[in-house]
C-alpha cells in the first residue's frame, strides 16, 4: 500500500473507531455502517506477532513469543498465575511498553508506529485501580475524559452517564480516598469507558475483590460487550474466564501453553477434580497407586492429599473407594470440585503454579510496590 | 485527499492540546494541594512560620549592616519558600508514579509532555500563591520594599522563573527515587546547602571563610542579591543577570534530564 492510501486508511478507521468525535448520530452510523466495508479492516480487535519482552538487560524473559489473535466484539482471556506475563502483554498492546521484538497491532494501528492512534482507541482499566486518590469521582472522569481530547460538555455528561450506571453517583463528589476496594474498581472502569473505546483491556478486573463486587464487575463487563465493546481480559480465575471469555489462551512463563475455548480446555482437562486425603503420607501415595487407574490423567500426591482429574465425579469416586476398600488404608476425606486454574496448571504442565514469592517480571515487584503503598 | 482530516487535524493542533493537557495535569495537582491538610501546611504555613521565627526570634541576635533586618529578611524568605516549594515536585511524581498513575497516563492520548508540564506548572502556581501570602504577611511584620511595585513584580518574575527552571531537578529526583519518602528524603542534601549556606539569612560575609566562596557563588545566593536588591531598591551588581543566566542553564539541562528520565520511568 503507497503512503498516501494508508495515510488515509488509518484516518478512516480513526474515525470508524472513535465513537467519541462529535459527529451527528446519523454520520456517526454511516461511517461505521461503510466504512468497514469499504476498507479490507481487519476481522481482528488485536493481532500480535511472535512478541518478546526481557527485562534486566535480557536476564528475564517475561514473554517468549506470543502470538494471540483477539476476535472483535467478544471477550478473550488471558489466563495465568502471577508472574506469568499477562500483564507485560496488556502493558504492551496499551502501549506503555516496548516489545523487544515481534509486532502487534491494535484497532488496525501498530502500537510502535502509531502509539497515539492505539491510545484514541483502547480503555485500559487495572487490577491495581489506579484511580487519584485525592480527586472525587467525578473530577477522576472529567480528568482522563479531558487527557482523551473530548470537549468540555460531552466529557461532562459522560461522566455522570458512566457514574450513574455504575452505582457512583452518590458518591460522585467525594474524593477517592473514601472509596471501597469496589467503589474504585468500578471508576477505574469508568475512566477507561469515558472515551468509549471500542476495546478494553482489563488486568485482573476481579482480584481482591469481595464475592458480591465481582459478580457486579462481571455484569457489567458483559453488559459491555453486549453493545459491541471488545475485550481482553487477564485473569487468575478459571471461574472468571470460564463465565466471560468465549476464547482464551493459557499463559506460563510467558509462554502460551493452551489455547482455545473454554470448552475445549475444560474437555482437555476433565470435567471434576477428586480429591481424597488420607491418614499418613504413606498412605496417600499407596493410595494415589491404586486410584490412578479411575482417570487418565496422572494422580497428584501432596502430603497426605490426593487430587486427580476425572471424567465423570460420582461414579469415579465410588471407583476409587471400591479399589481401596480392603487395602488397610483409611480414607478420612474426600471431596469432588470443579478444576482450579491449579488444576489446569497440573494438567498442562504436569506441575503445580509455582510460589511467586520471588518475582519473575518486573511487573511483579512494582505490583507488590504498588501494593504495599496502598495498604 | 480530504479524508485524511483526523490525524492531520492532529497534527496540526498538537500544540494547543499540549497546552490543554498541561492545564488539566496543573488543575489536578492543584485540587490536591488545597484538599490534603499536610500539603497546604508545607506549603504556606511553614514559610509564614519561618518568617515568624526570623522576625521576631532570632531577628534580634542578627545585625546587617545598611539593613532593617525585617527587609533584609522578607526577600529571602521568598526564595527560600520557593526553592523549597520544588520538593513537592518531587514527593508528587514519586507518589504517581507509585500508585500507578503514570502508567495510566502512558495508556491515555494525551501530550506525552503533559505529565511534567503539569506538575511544573502547578508548582509554578502555588509559588504565586505563596508569594502573595508571604508579601502580605511580610507588610505585617513590618516588610517595607522602597524599590516600588515595578521592580518589585520584576523581582517576583525573576523568582518565580528561577524556581521554576529548579524544579525540574526535583521532577528527576522524583522519577529516579523509589518512592515518595525516598524523594523527599533525597531533595534535603540538594536543598538545605543551597538554601542555607547563603545570603539568605544572613550576609556571606559573615559566614566562616571555607564557606564563603561556596555560599557567594551559588544561584540560591545570587537570586537573593537579585530580589532582594530589585525589591528594595538596593544596589546588586550583576546578580540579575547572573540569575537570569543560571536559569536558562540550569533548564537547559535538567529540562532534558528529567525528560529522559521520565521516557525510562517505567
Amino acid at each position: 500500500m503507497s503512503v498516501a492510501a494508508r495515510t488515509c486508511a488509518i484516518s478512516l478507521s480513526e474515525i470508524a473507531m472513535l465513537r467519541r468525535y462529535r459527529l451527528s448520530r446519523t454520520t456517526q452510523a454511516l461511517v461505521q455502517y461503510f466504512v468497514p466495508k469499504l476498507l479490507p479492516m481487519s476481522d481482528y480487535a488485536v493481532e500480535a506477532l511472535n512478541i518478546v519482552r526481557t527485562f534486566k538487560d535480557g536476564e528475564i524473559l517475561a514473554l517468549n513469543d506470543v502470538t494471540l489473535q483477539v476476535p472483535r466484539g467478544e471477550v478473550f482471556g488471558l489466563l495465568g498465575p502471577n508472574g506469568s506475563g499477562k500483564t507485560t502483554m496488556i502493558r504492551i498492546l496499551s502501549t506503555i511498553l516496548k516489545p523487544t521484538s515481534g509486532t502487534a497491532s491494535v484497532n488496525g494501528f501498530d502500537v510502535t508506529e502509531h502509539p497515539q492512534s492505539v491510545r484514541r482507541s483502547i480503555g485500559l482499566a487495572g487490577q491495581f485501580a489506579t484511580v487519584d486518590e485525592n480527586l472525587t469521582g467525578f473530577e477522576n472522569l472529567r480528568m482522563v475524559g479531558l487527557l482523551n481530547h473530548m470537549e468540555k460538555s460531552r466529557v461532562v455528561k459522560r461522566s455522570h452517564e458512566l457514574l450513574e450506571r455504575f452505582g457512583l453517583s452518590g458518591a460522585a463528589n467525594r474524593t477517592c480516598k473514601t472509596y471501597s476496594g469496589g467503589m474504585r474498581r468500578r471508576l477505574d472502569l469508568a475512566a477507561a469507558l469515558v472515551a468509549n473505546p471500542p476495546l478494553l483491556f482489563l488486568d485482573e478486573p476481579t482480584t481482591g475483590l469481595d464475592p458480591q463486587s465481582r459478580q457486579d464487575l462481571w455484569s457489567i463487563i458483559e453488559g459491555l460487550v453486549e453493545e459491541g465493546t471488545s475485550v481482553l481480559l487477564t485473569t487468575q480465575y478459571l471461574e472468571e474466564a470460564d463465565r466471560l471469555a468465549k476464547q482464551l489462551v493459557v499463559l506460563n512463563h510467558g509462554k502460551i501453553i493452551a489455547e482455545g475455548t473454554s470448552d475445549q480446555l475444560k474437555a482437555r482437562l476433565g470435567n471434576t477434580v477428586l480429591s481424597l486425603s488420607f491418614a499418613t503420607t504413606d498412605d496417600a501415595r499407596r493410595g494415589a497407586e491404586l486410584i490412578q487407574h479411575v482417570s487418565t490423567k496422572p494422580a497428584n500426591v501432596e502430603g497426605t492429599v490426593v487430587d486427580i482429574t476425572v471424567e465423570s465425579g460420582p461414579a469415579s469416586a465410588a471407583e476409587a473407594l471400591r479399589r481401596i476398600d480392603g487395602s488397610g488404608i483409611t480414607v478420612v476425606g474426600l471431596s469432588l470440585r470443579e478444576p482450579s486454574l491449579d488444576d489446569v496448571f497440573l494438567s498442562l504442565t504436569g506441575h503445580k503454579v509455582e510460589d511467586t514469592d520471588t518475582p519473575t517480571t518486573v511487573e511483579d515487584a512494582k505490583g507488590r510496590r504498588a501494593r504495599k503503598a496502598r495498604s | 485527499m480530504t479524508l485524511t482530516s483526523s490525524t492531520e487535524r492532529h497534527h496540526r493542533s498538537s500544540l494547543r492540546w499540549a497546552v490543554s493537557d498541561i492545564l488539566t495535569m496543573a488543575r489536578r495537582n492543584l485540587l490536591a494541594l488545597f484538599r490534603i491538610p499536610t500539603a497546604m501546611v508545607f506549603a504556606v504555613i511553614q514559610p509564614v512560620m519561618f518568617v515568624l521565627l526570623f522576625r521576631y526570634v532570632f531577628g534580634g541576635s542578627i545585625q546587617i549592616r545598611g539593613f532593617d533586618y525585617v527587609n533584609f529578611l522578607i526577600p529571602g524568605i521568598l526564595v527560600q519558600t520557593t526553592i523549597f516549594g520544588a520538593i513537592g515536585t518531587a514527593i508528587g511524581l514519586a507518589e504517581d508514579l507509585q500508585r500507578g498513575l503514570i502508567e495510566r497516563f502512558r495508556a491515555l492520548p494525551m501530550a506525552r509532555m503533559a505529565v511534567l508540564g503539569g506538575r511544573t506548572v502547578s508548582d509554578l502556581a502555588r509559588n504565586v500563591l505563596v508569594l502573595v501570602v508571604i508579601t502580605g504577611v511580610g507588610m505585617l511584620v513590618g516588610f517595607r520594599p522602597h524599590g516600588g511595585v515595578g521592580a518589585y513584580v520584576q523581582a517576583s518574575l525573576l523568582m518565580l522563573l528561577f524556581a521554576y527552571c529548579i524544579s525540574w531537578g526535583f521532577a528527576y529526583v522524583g522519577l529516579a527515587a523509589p518512592n515518595s519518602e525516598t524523594a523527599q528524603a533525597m531533595t534535603f542534601p540538594l536543598i538545605f546547602p543551597l538554601t542555607f549556606a547563603s545570603s539568605i539569612f544572613v550576609q556571606v560575609a559573615k559566614l566562616p571563610s571555607w564557606l564563603r566562596p561556596f555560599a557567594r557563588n551559588q544561584p540560591v545566593s545570587q537570586a537573593a542579591e537579585a530580589v532582594r536588591g530589585l525589591m528594595l531598591g538596593t544596589p546588586h551588581g550583576e546578580s540579575t543577570w547572573i540569575t537570569l543566566i543560571w536559569a536558562v542553564g540550569l533548564i537547559a539541562v535538567l529540562g532534558p534530564l528529567a525528560t529522559s528520565r521520565y521516557r525510562r520511568a517505567l
